[in-house]
């Protein structure tokens, strides 16, 4: 009795969560007024987002960098 | 059991209900006046309607609003009614759009997203044609320029000639 009343609110609460999800972090069109605001922008600041792209370069030229194709071994 | 089993399915069942689709072309128009009770809308008995959802940091809404005001130049006189709802949460950039636009149609402040959350806009701009019944007979999402003039144009006159 105890076990099947455990076991339906754990499907209850299961079901629900996984329904309401979607909902609960979409962000709807017109809801997107902060999301637009200048200071959201990944390209806010070019020369940092340069400099910070450098750096990530460098820092990970041996697994590709930024998507460039081969290692930084030079043996490509 | 009964007892705790009937709670929780209620409790659930709120929260599970699926949220109301985006109206569709065919539905009627709902009562505006009854979604923003605070603006002041036009009257729309009679007339072919042109809703626009649009918001002070939406690009093309801001494109929009030339054409929308041409519109409203070369229609209202024979019988079209504009009405353009801005969803931004801030009334000051909501005001200060408005005047940087110089709308020649009215324009209604939904700051609450109580239409918007009603018709549920795809995306921005997106605007709604009604018959003279009040029947949603066009939807546009986004603005494209000539193109969206240029279906807006024909759409108008098409509503308009049947209300004749």
């Amino acid at each position: 009795m105890k076990r099947s009343v455990i076991f339906i609110c754990a499907a209850y609460v299961g079901v629900t969560l996984g329904a309401c999800s979607p909902q609960l972090v979409r962000v709807q069109p017109y809801e997107r007024g902060n999301l637009a605001k200048p200071g959201m922008a990944s390209n806010l600041d070019p020369l940092q987002k340069a400099m910070t792209e450098h750096a990530y370069f460098s820092r990970e030229a041996s697994f590709g960098g930024g998507g460039v194709g081969g290692g930084g071994c030079g043996c490509n | 059991m009964k007892k705790i089993l009937t709670a929780l399915t209620l409790a659930c069942s709120t929260l599970v209900l699926p949220a109301a689709d985006a109206v569709k072309v065919g539905q009627p128009m709902p009562k505006l006046a009854q979604l923003l009770p605070s603006a002041s809308i036009p009257s729309t008995a009679g007339k072919a309607v042109l809703v626009d959802f649009w918001a002070s940091w939406c690009g093309p809404c801001k494109a929009s609003f030339p054409v929308l005001n041409r519109l409203q130049a070369k229609y209202a006189a024979k019988g079209l009614v504009i009405i353009g709802i801005g969803v931004d949460e801030e009334a000051s950039a909501y005001k200060a759009f408005a005047g940087k636009m110089g709308a020649s149609f009215p324009l209604v402040h939904d700051s609450a997203h109580q239409a918007a959350a009603f018709f549920k806009p795809a995306s921005m701009p997106s605007s709604y044609l009604v018959d003279c019944k009040g029947v949603i007979r066009y939807a546009h999402t986004g603005f494209h320029g000539e193109k969206t003039e240029a279906e807006y144009t024909s759409e108008i006159e098409a509503l308009l000639a049947e209300s004749h």
